[in-house]
Order: C-alpha cells, then structure tokens, then sequence
C-alpha cells in the first residue's frame, strides 16, 4: 500500500491541485477582428476593507473614493467595490502593506478568484448576453468597475479601454461564465 | 427588467438587489418590558399599504450596501431611496396614491450609473 501520509507528500501542490490550475478550460477564444476570450494573467488579490487614506499610504497607492472607479499606479489596480471596500490587484507577491492599518481588513482573495479578459469590438455585446447593465460608454465609461451578475454568477467587470474588459470571476463559477461567453461569441 | 436607484451606486438593474422589507421599524430599548402583543407588533405587524412604502434594500451584487427606498407597490415605481440610516425625506407622500409619478430617469439625480 503506497505511503501516502508522510509530510513530503503533503505539499500545497499536491495536497490542493486544484488551487493551482484554472478551473476551465483555459485556451483563449478567438474571432478575428471581433473578439479575444482568455484568461487574465496570475494576479495577486487582496479586498482591503477600512479607512481610504490609512489603506492608501500602506500600499501606496491613492485608493479611488468616487464609486465605481479604478485607479491604476505603480502596476497596482485599485477597483471601488464599495464605500469601504476595494479589490487590490498586482503582480503576484507584490502586494505587501508598508505599515499596519488599524481598524482594517486585509484578505487575500488570489485563489478564490480569475481573470479573464475580453478584448475587441464585440466584447460589450458578448458581456450584455449576461450583464444587465448598459455598457456604452456613456454610461460605463474606461476606468468604470462594480460588482454585478453575468447569468447567474456574481462578477467583477472593469472596462479597461473602450474594447476592452477585464472580469473577475470566483473560481468555481469560472467555467460557466466562461462557457457562457463562448456560447455568446460571434461566430 | 426593473431599474432601482442605489443612492451609491446610481440606476441599476433589480438582479443585483435583495429585497429587505420594511424601513423605519425601530427595535425596541428594552425587549423584556413589552408585553407578548407589542412585541409581536414589533415583529410581525407591518403596514402593507396600496401605495407608497418605505422599504430596505440590498445592493447584494454591487456596493452591497444596505439603503432605503420609497417604492409605489401599486405602479412598482420608485419614488426615491436613501442612505440607511437616515430619515424618509420630507415630501414623498406616505398616504397610498397609486398615481406616483414615474422615477426621474436621470444620472444628475442619482449619479453616474
């Protein structure tokens, strides 16, 4: 019977594949000229939950007030997803407060959730086919993220450029918004 | 598909919204001095009107914040909505009026959506 308790086999890797693979199937869709479906590179994510400035100056970075904005600095994102809530994104590892911040919360949200990416001109139409909201750019200008619903799953949508969104998805609900963006697609 | 009015967040669509009942229903100081009818009052009586109707909202699939509103449960207009918190603003008719007249449908009012 294969030993299969001794602590060298208890690494992360092994004891939780699972938090180190994308739950789907991850190839990027393409239609040219339309639209680019593929997963968003490995993110570090922390939801800072507190006082705006205090959070601000521990990682450096001037955390967006307005609601429903994003702001970009230093290759750090900071996305508005409520009053005192923020979602954190930056290169993995990167993301290290410089003094502590009483009164605050600090999590690490980098496994539960990915990325993908949406790119082209047909990207908001493919997203309308699960998000109820209007995406023009009039009333969901660049720079514009918010937590909403894609079908029936929970998201976080940022519109990066004109034709271009990044969504945040919790992992398990990964594959069905991916499969429902690639039913959605133009052929 | 029925658009609300998050007082953070702008218009919205309902998906990102959880009904909470009621607003303005204040729990009592001292639990253990009411006798058994006010406390089921308390808990359970609401006013249920044909007209205008305070209730709490969630903005679940958003800011995820709490607020209220003022909602027409004849015409399912809303009148307004404010922070949680705060008092029914001065002027929206509390009496039923099924005539409510149709939410401003303007970002001034409610902010970028």
């Amino acid at each position: 019977m294969p030993d299969t308790l001794t602590p060298d086999r208890l690494q992360p890797r092994d004891a939780l594949p699972i938090l180190f693979e994308l739950p789907y199937d991850a190839r990027p869709l393409v239609v040219p000229g339309r639209l680019l479906l593929h997963p968003a590179p490995d993110l570090a994510r922390l939801v800072l939950r507190g006082d705006a400035s205090a959070l601000g100056v521990a990682f450096s970075l001037e955390l967006p007030t307005q609601p429903c904005r994003a702001v970009e600095a230093n290759g750090r994102s900071a996305l508005w997803l409520g009053p005192d809530e923020w979602l954190l994104l930056a290169s993995p590892g990167t993301l290290v407060p410089t003094v502590s911040v009483p009164g605050a919360a600090v999590v690490d949200a980098g496994h539960r959730q990915v990325g993908l990416i949406l790119e082209g001109p047909s990207a908001p139409d493919v997203l309308a086919a699960g998000c109820p909201l209007d995406l023009h750019p009039t009333a969901f200008p660049v720079g514009m993220c918010t937590r909403t619903v894609f079908g029936k799953a929970e998201i976080v949508l940022w519109r990066q450029d004109n034709a271009r969104f990044h969504v945040e998805v919790w992992r398990s609900f990964a594959a069905y918004v991916h499969g429902l963006l690639e039913r959605a697609a133009p052929l | 598909m029925l658009l609300i009015p998050c007082p953070i967040c702008g218009i919205r669509p309902e998906a990102e919204f959880t009904y909470a009942g009621e607003a303005h229903i204040a729990r009592p100081a001292e639990p253990a001095s009411l006798d058994d009818h006010a406390w089921g009052e308390f808990l359970y009586a609401r006013t249920n009107p044909k007209g205008d109707h305070a209730e709490r909202w969630r903005h679940t699939h958003g800011c995820g914040r709490f607020f209220n509103a003022v909602r027409n449960t004849h015409t399912d207009r809303f009148i307004t909505s404010y922070l949680a918190g705060t008092a029914r603003p001065h002027g929206t008719p509390s009496a039923a009026s099924p005539d409510a007249p149709a939410m401003r449908n303007d970002t001034e009012q409610w902010g970028q959506a």
